[in-house]
């Protein structure tokens, strides 16, 4: 199983829920290139300006790992990463797992992403601005976690080594993608996962995404926001799980 | 602070100063007139609790907010894809989050920068319980921000400029390719130091005059930037023109010697001259050193040598010493010049030298190319790939099979 982290963080996003697959799977974790513990020197601006280099990098790990047979687990814009890596590459993938996935975030005609580019520019900003104050203030404060500090100082320093760059970029090829006409050239089967109330990416984008897949099912979870695999570890876990089995 | 810490409190006025505070500041204004806005939210965002001064600053009633919104709902939209992407995951992993910049958007619509600071309570099971957020209103800190991101970007903006100003003005200096002498291989390796954002001092120039009459350049301005860029490239000029009456290289020398005292520069230079004339199918070449280390001339089999002897640097003294050495080339045969980036490249208190440069003059004799090339890299790997001083390189070859000319 591989699992692949969204924009805005890293594989850390999945350490709850990836640990409850080791018995059956072998997990596979990984930060895209310029999120955390990933190495900066390998980003190159000229070749990151679409999905598909991020699809490529996901096959590069598949071949240079012997994959086969491959649960591909992708969170947010990593969902449509995995689509993009099973068009190109049917044969190395068994299953998807989309979580909170959206093809189009930006609002085109009958259809909602729930977006604007005005809003996107807005994110820019924002993003900019809380750059700013980080790399100017890298003593954030580690609370919370009185108990296992290791943990705290870990999460801290790969947020923090986040390059502003490349999260910039990110955003921009992200929220800007359209891939809706790459859902109907998945043939792999595929599980949606939907949370309640998500800010990013609503039911009716989950629901376009299941009916535009030729082999997929939506589930909708309980839990609330855009991240079900930190804030609802279990329910989201144990989605995958009965997917996987059946 | 208890009885106890009171006591501890140095001065009579203090201890009434402090007992006063007591009394006055109920918990409930605390709470509510505190110097910034206070929200309360579940683990999913619905606003549970906020104080008076968060109601002031966004223009809410308490019956708008309260199990009716939650707060990303009352950011921008990009504000809350940063709110998904950043803050929630960061809230939920670390179990706070500190200075995060937002737009808060107001009743009116209005939009309030604000900065928030916000612990995760966890309920005794280490279930998420409630969000505690603090609300600091930011607007003056981020125009300054804005000011201060614009200033960056600019000066960013200015310095790829200067970058690729640099660039271009070095390609002015330095042929990217040398001409092709027939009957002759030439190559030459140029590599300015550091990163090469600014303009080196040493350059190098191969030019034709009349058939089968050439003349190559090598030289190193002192400094960098644009000043030494302005004297290369009166010295590159000033050469040219010069090669096309005079015939020794020393006399044009000479001339360059005259032409940089009476300039308005107290720049140094050292610059080595060879005149190559093809006579019958047989080259023969002239050499003079103005201060700069002299080429090397490889003799088919033979270890190579210095082609002529030193001489003055030049733009200092009104007249220079500089002698015109002569050889005829037989195939096989090559000559390579250089500049002191390659001799006196340094590693922990060592420099290349001279030997090494005939190491690989010697393991490359014969092919021009090769000699170039692998001498920029030897010198570059002896300094672990950081160049502190300009590399300038140009090897000439005598094909063995000549045949043609």
């Amino acid at each position: 199983m591989l699992f692949a982290h969204g924009f805005g963080c890293d594989q850390n996003m999945w350490r709850h829920v990836a640990p409850r697959f080791e018995d059956r799977f072998r997990v596979v974790l990984f930060d895209h290139v310029g999120a955390g513990g990933s190495d900066v020197r390998s980003y190159d601006p000229a070749r990151y300006t679409s999905l598909s280099a991020y699809a490529d990098d996901v096959l590069e790990i598949c071949h240079e790992l012997e994959l086969h047979d491959v649960v591909f687990v992708g969170h947010s814009v990593s969902s449509m990463i995995g689509a993009l890596a099973a068009v190109e590459e049917p044969g190395t993938f068994d299953k998807l797992v989309m979580v909170s996935p959206s093809p189009r975030y930006i609002d085109d005609d009958d259809y909602v992403g729930g977006f604007s580019e005005s809003d996107i520019t807005d994110l820019l900003d924002s993003l900019a601005s809380n750059y700013l104050g980080w790399s100017s203030a890298m003593a954030p404060a580690i609370m919370g976690n009185a108990d296992r500090p290791e943990l705290g100082q870990e999460l801290t320093e790969s947020f923090c080594r986040t390059d502003p760059d490349i999260a910039r970029q990110f955003a921009s090829v992200t929220f800007l993608s359209d891939n809706r006409a790459d859902l109907r050239r998945v043939t792999t089967p595929t599980l949606v996962l939907q949370c309640t109330n998500d800010a990013i990416a609503p039911i009716a984008v989950g629901e376009y995404v299941r009916d535009n897949l030729p082999d997929a099912q939506l589930v909708l979870l309980e839990a609330t926001g855009h991240c079900p695999n930190l804030s609802a570890p279990e329910e989201t876990a144990s989605a995958i799980a009965t997917f996987v089995r059946g | 602070m208890g009885e106890a810490d009171a006591a501890e409190l140095s001065s009579e006025e203090a201890r009434d100063a402090f007992h006063d505070a007591l009394l006055d500041d109920d918990p409930t204004a605390l709470y509510d007139r505190a110097p910034c806005g206070y929200v309360s939210t579940l683990p999913d965002g619905t606003i549970i609790k906020a104080n008076a001064t968060f109601l002031t600053l966004t223009g809410y009633e308490r019956r708008d907010l309260v199990g009716r919104r939650t707060f990303a709902a009352l950011l921008t939209a990009g504000g809350r894809i940063f709110h998904e992407t950043h803050y929630a995951p960061m809230l939920q992993m670390q179990g706070s989050a500190r200075a995060i910049a937002l737009d808060i958007v107001c009743a009116d619509g209005t939009r309030l920068p604000v900065l928030v600071n916000a612990v995760l309570e966890r309920s005794g099971d280490g279930q998420p319980a409630v969000v505690r957020t603090a609300v600091f209103d930011a607007t003056d800190r981020r125009e300054y921000e804005r000011e201060l991101l614009g200033a960056k970007q600019r000066a960013e903006a200015s310095e790829a400029h200067a970058v690729a100003l640099a660039r271009t003005l070095q390609q002015t200096l330095i042929p990217p390719t040398p001409p092709t002498i027939p009957g002759l291989d030439v190559a030459a390796a140029y590599r300015p130091a550091a990163d090469g954002s600014e303009v080196g001092g040493d350059f190098y120039d191969i030019f034709e005059v009349a058939t089968g009459d050439w003349v190559v350049a090598i030289g190193d301005v002192q400094g960098k930037g644009v000043g030494a860029a302005v004297v290369t490239a009166l010295a590159r000029h000033t050469i040219r023109a010069a090669a096309v009456n005079q015939s020794d290289p020393s006399a044009i020398l000479s001339t360059l010697n005259t032409v940089l005292l009476h300039d308005d520069t107290d720049r140094l230079c050292t610059v080595t001259l060879i005149r190559l004339r093809e006579s019958g199918g047989t080259w023969s070449a002239t050499a003079s050193c103005g201060g700069h280390p002299a080429p090397l001339l490889t003799r088919a089999g033979a270890a190579p040598r210095p082609l002529s002897a030193p001489g003055t640097v030049l733009g200092v003294l009104p007249t220079i010493a500089t002698t015109d050495t002569g050889a005829t080339l037989r195939p096989g045969d090559s000559i390579v010049l250089y500049t002191d980036g390659v001799t006196e490249a340094r590693r922990a208190g060592e420099f290349f030298g001279e030997e090494r440069l005939v190491q690989v003059i010697t393991s490359t004799a014969g092919a021009a190319s090769d000699t170039a090339a692998a001498l920029l890299d030897e010198v570059i790997r002896f300094q672990a790939g950081h160049p502190r001083d300009d590399i300038a390189v140009v090897a000439i070859a005598v094909p063995q099979a000549q045949g043609r000319a």
